[in-house]
């Protein structure tokens, strides 16, 4: 399987996504679901989090992919740009947690510097780690003792404890490496008591449908996976699957595209809305421009203060008033008990 | 009024029924909405028991919802069939033990 990219298709480009999303049906405006709770212009918190995107290249081809990624993806954030995060990080001590995501993350050759870096200025670093790599080649075999010994959250995705809808979703033998990579991580005490190492997995939909509720769902990842495979967790994260990129080409393939947005705007729930991660994160795309949340960066929506949208001009006094760029894509973190990278946002 | 009975879309209408009697229809949607959480069974049990009635009741508005329903909740495909087997099982065994009243009835009347 390739990347949309690589087979030249239509939604490759951002700009024909966004073009499907306000046109392919009329639905209500997302922004106006604000106007009424006095959310429009949606404005930012604290900038707690500081998400990059370390690179597009991925061992991986999910169906699901908001990314685009795969082996087939040559965009690879270069030292110089790490360099830049770290300036950016070094003046702004408001960022607490850096969330470093791609493609797999770990592809990128400067990955365990940039780890290093950032770990020396003391903040809490999330990867958000496929699992296969670790199994992928030997050079990353020790994957999981590098993230013990800097202590990171690793944050996976399992989108079910059994076999058939893990593999469906992720690819032939995803779920078997998967599980053997969880092991290891068990193995150098991940989630173990006492430990002090987090180990969290995200569940998404395999299909054009929302998630469950997050609380059910883990305990029932908890007891089969101990069950099963005597694996141990922190939390699951339940996620919604946003209508961009691969999964927005899976719901316009499959004639889902209409029922499945009906759904997010059915489920809208303004207590989400109040919640949604992007108040309280910065984007960081593999090239140093910035973005409210990960999902407009692959919509190439970058922030909307113009002075300051890459990390070379990074100015936290614009960044911080900004108004935060909404569209119909929005409506995924808004349905139900909402969705963010961190799981759920209102009960 | 269509020249057929059933309508995909009338599903979605379900909570209309309250405009000719809205006391009945709140006091059902209520007890339904509690019928479905969690509590001795997961709401994730009750959806493929609701699959399987379904089936029984031949609701197609149900069989649509439940079959939603039961896979969102993680059910499988084998699980979800197995469930409407239960629910066949049940008409097919129900139509079959009245043989045992025809079987007395013939009893009684032939020599």
């Amino acid at each position: 399987m390739k990347s949309l990219q690589a087979l030249k298709h239509a939604l490759a480009d951002a700009g024909h996504q966004v073009d499907v999303l306000e046109h392919e049906k009329d639905f209500p405006l997302f922004r106006d679901k604000l106007e009424p709770i006095g959310l429009f212009p949606l404005k930012p918190l604290v900038s707690q989090i500081f998400q990059v995107n370390v690179g597009k290249m991925c061992n991986q081809v999910c169906k699901h992919c908001h990314v685009d990624a795969g082996p087939d993806r040559k965009e690879i954030m270069t030292r110089e740009t790490m360099q830049l995060c770290l300036d950016v990080l070094k003046k702004n001590e408001s960022f607490t947690t850096v969330d470093l995501t791609g493609g797999a993350p770990e592809l990128n050759p400067d990955f365990r510097w940039f780890v290093e870096e950032i770990k020396k200025m003391n903040r809490h670093i999330i990867v958000r780690c496929n699992l296969t790599i670790i199994l992928a080649n030997k050079r990353f075999n020790d994957l999981p003792d590098f993230f013990k010994h800097h202590a990171i959250e690793v944050v996976s995705s399992l989108p079910s404890y059994t076999k058939d809808r893990t593999d469906r979703q992720r690819g032939d033998g995803v779920f078997e490496d998967s599980i053997k990579a969880l092991q290891m991580l068990n193995e150098v005490g991940y989630a173990k008591e006492g430990s002090g190492l987090i180990l969290n997995l995200v569940y998404n939909p395999a299909g054009a449908f929302l998630p469950p509720s997050q609380p059910a769902l883990e305990k029932e990842y908890k007891e089969a996976l101990l069950k099963d495979f005597g694996i141990v967790f922190n939390n699951l994260f339940a996620i919604t699957n946003m209508p961009i990129s691969r999964y927005l080409d899976y719901l316009l393939v499959s004639g889902n595209y209409v029922s499945y947005m009906e759904k997010l705007i059915a489920a809208y729930n303004p207590t989400a809305a109040t919640n949604v991660m992007c108040r309280n994160t910065i984007s960081v795309g593999w090239d140093g421009f910035l973005y409210d949340c990960d999902f407009n960066q692959m919509l190439d929506l970058k922030l909307s203060c113009t002075e300051s949208t890459h990390l070379s001009n990074y100015n936290a006094s614009l960044i911080d008033k900004r108004d935060i760029v909404v569209n119909q894509h929005c409506y995924g973190c808004t349905a139900g008990a909402g969705s963010s990278c961190g799981g759920v946002v209102a009960e | 009024m269509a020249n057929h009975y059933y309508n995909a879309e009338d599903l979605g209408k379900f909570g209309a029924i309250g405009e000719y009697q809205k006391e009945l229809a709140d006091k059902f949607f209520g007890w339904y909405g509690e019928v479905f959480k969690d509590s001795a069974l997961t709401a994730r049990e009750k959806s493929l028991i609701a699959l399987a009635v379904a089936h029984a009741v031949q609701c197609p508005y149900c069989i649509d919802a439940y079959s939603g329903d039961a896979y969102e909740k993680g059910w499988t495909e084998a699980q979800m069939m197995e469930a409407v087997h239960v629910a066949a099982a049940i008409k097919g065994g129900a139509a079959l033990v009245h043989g045992v009243q025809m079987m007395n009835k013939v009893k009684g009347i032939a020599m």
